[in-house]
């Protein structure tokens, strides 16, 4: 687990390119830096500066090697490389709030942008004209889109809003694609069409419990594109089945909510947010339940110091408790929430080596193998 | 005022009613959850230390009136809970606690922060010991729930 502190500021979002030699990140202003790798150290090489706001959202493309960014000024800049410079392409979205997130699709040719306005919109390249065009998806979404995701058959889009919903759409754009076929999410897929919509947080939890849910921060396909998770602002974790989408399998966490999530087989998920620990779920599919896996974070160092009467007495005034441990700060590796993850490795169905950002600054790469190691009773699936 | 009407009325209207782009919530209002039944808490109550006050407690927090946006009948479902919750001693709050389920406890959170809103003479020292062990059991997790939850109880 190798922790890299970049800056004191928070890192707002991140994308790593294809060879993962170099991450380009916003540190919580109005640019991309982008670093590149050398051994163990990391120099920046390159400086994005267009956005008039915060950067709140970046994607690298590893095939095409473009970037797109997007930010609170509204607008989204696609980058291309030329040469040794990364020249900028204004994309006009069409929204009259913050852009906040926004993602390539699988094949590249369209990416997905969720902003403040209630709406996404789906931008693809027109050729005739030699400019970024986009379609919006407004209904029936009620408030900010907070997370974006792309089947991996490039037209759905799973999308997590401030409305307390996560629903999958599809985005097909008949301008650069063919008809898909059909899904287990549906066959019908007109753009716009909502194929998916889960209730509030809970639903097939305890009897009367249907608590409204939250804010809907993350959204994850497998990476068959059969299974959806999404977690939500009132600490719970739900994952849907295409097909089977009456029942909703949630688990409420005892965790602070969770901002991010990725699966890292077909089974387990890795998930992070305000604890500042990353961890684990593991989803049964023929029971249909969601169960905590584990903490993914560095074994707990237990000092075995005695402690004097003195210190005794301090401790029960300022935290009411006379414990042995002098804590002062937070034991896991990164010091503030969690809000980014991405697989590095492996992809989503057999990860190796995942990511995390969050509002430290900071940037912890975790190995899969070394944690179920370290941590003995750690089962991945 | 207004300048040329002298008039103030306009002051009283709501101008994000209008809004169309405010969020109305989709909210149902079936009548089946009307709250916890008072008169078999009374009498399970008065039959303490002869009875059993585990039973008044499940009873008390079945049928939590979530749905409906009616205030008399969340004071009404509030005052049961908060006699039961009162009314255990403090031996038996564990095993109270440890015999509810998940959604069970997210319940009990909800009714002791709403217990709080409220402090008369005996009920902070006993709703704090609640609030104690049902966080032992629910962690943060339960009273972010509390927090977001629009179905309040």
């Amino acid at each position: 687990m190798a922790y890299h502190s970049f800056l004191l500021e928070p890192i707002s979002c991140h994308s790593w390119n294809k060879d993962r030699t170099q991450i380009a990140l916003c540190p919580n202003n109005h640019d991309v830096h982008i670093y590149k790798k050398d051994g163990t150290k990391w120099t920046k090489i390159h400086e994005l500066k267009e956005h008039n706001g915060q950067v709140t959202g970046i994607d690298w493309a590893p095939e095409s090697n473009r970037i797109v960014t997007c930010g609170t000024d509204r607008n989204a800049y696609v980058w291309s490389l030329k040469g040794e410079v990364w020249k900028p392409t204004l994309v006009i979205l069409r929204i009259n709030r913050a852009a906040r997130c926004v993602s390539w699709s699988p094949k590249e040719n369209k990416f997905a942008v969720g902003s403040g306005s209630r709406l996404i919109s789906i931008c693809y390249f027109e050729q005739e004209n030699d400019w970024w065009v986009c379609k919006h998806i407004k209904k029936p979404i009620r408030s900010t889109v907070l997370s974006l995701d792309w089947h991996p058959n490039n037209v759905l889009l799973a999308a997590g809003s401030c409305d307390f919903k996560c629903r999958v759409f599809s985005a097909y754009i008949k301008e650069v694609e063919e008809k898909p076929g059909p899904t287990v999410w549906g066959s019908k897929m007109p753009f716009g069409e909502v194929l998916f919509e889960s209730g509030p947080s809970g639903v097939s939890g305890g009897a009367g419990e249907g608590a409204g849910g939250g804010w809907v921060h993350g959204v994850c396909f497998s990476h068959s594109g059969n299974r959806l998770a999404w977690t939500s602002h009132d600490s719970t974790v739900a994952i849907a089945e295409g097909g089977k989408t009456s029942t909703i399998s949630s688990l409420s966490s005892e965790t602070l909510p969770l901002l991010c999530v990725s699966f890292i087989t077909e089974n387990s998920l890795v998930a992070a947010g305000h604890d500042c620990y990353p961890v684990l779920f593991v989803y049964d599919g023929t029971k249909g339940s969601v169960t905590f896996g584990g903490k993914l974070d560095v074994p707990k160092q237990t000092s075995q110091r005695g402690i004097s009467a003195r210190e005794r007495f301090q401790n029960l005034d300022r935290r009411a408790t006379s414990s042995e441990t002098t804590e002062q700060g937070l034991e896991s590796l990164h010091k503030n929430s969690i809000s980014q993850i991405s697989v590095l490795e492996g992809g989503k169905s057999k990860c190796s080596t995942f990511c995390t950002t969050g509002m430290d600054g900071g940037m912890v790469t975790w190995d899969v193998k070394s944690l179920e190691s370290d941590l003995k009773d750690l089962k991945i699936v | 005022m207004a300048k040329n009407t002298l008039s103030s009325r306009f002051r009283k209207l709501d101008i994000d009613e209008f809004d169309e782009n405010k969020f109305v919530d989709d909210h149902d209002e079936p009548v089946d959850n009307q709250g916890p039944d008072g008169a078999e808490i009374d009498n399970l109550i008065r039959q303490y230390p002869l009875r059993d006050m585990m039973t008044a407690f499940h009873i008390a927090l079945r049928n939590p009136p979530v749905n409906t946006k009616n205030p008399a009948i969340k004071e009404r479902a509030l005052a049961i809970v908060l006699r039961v919750l009162t009314s255990f001693k403090s031996s038996d709050i564990e095993p109270a606690v440890k015999s509810l389920d998940r959604s069970g406890v997210d319940l009990l959170m909800k009714y002791i922060y709403r217990g709080f809103e409220k402090p008369s003479d005996n009920s902070s020292a006993i709703l704090l010991q609640w609030h104690e062990k049902a966080f032992a059991v629910g962690g943060l997790g339960s009273i972010v729930r509390v927090l977001t939850a629009r179905k309040t109880v």
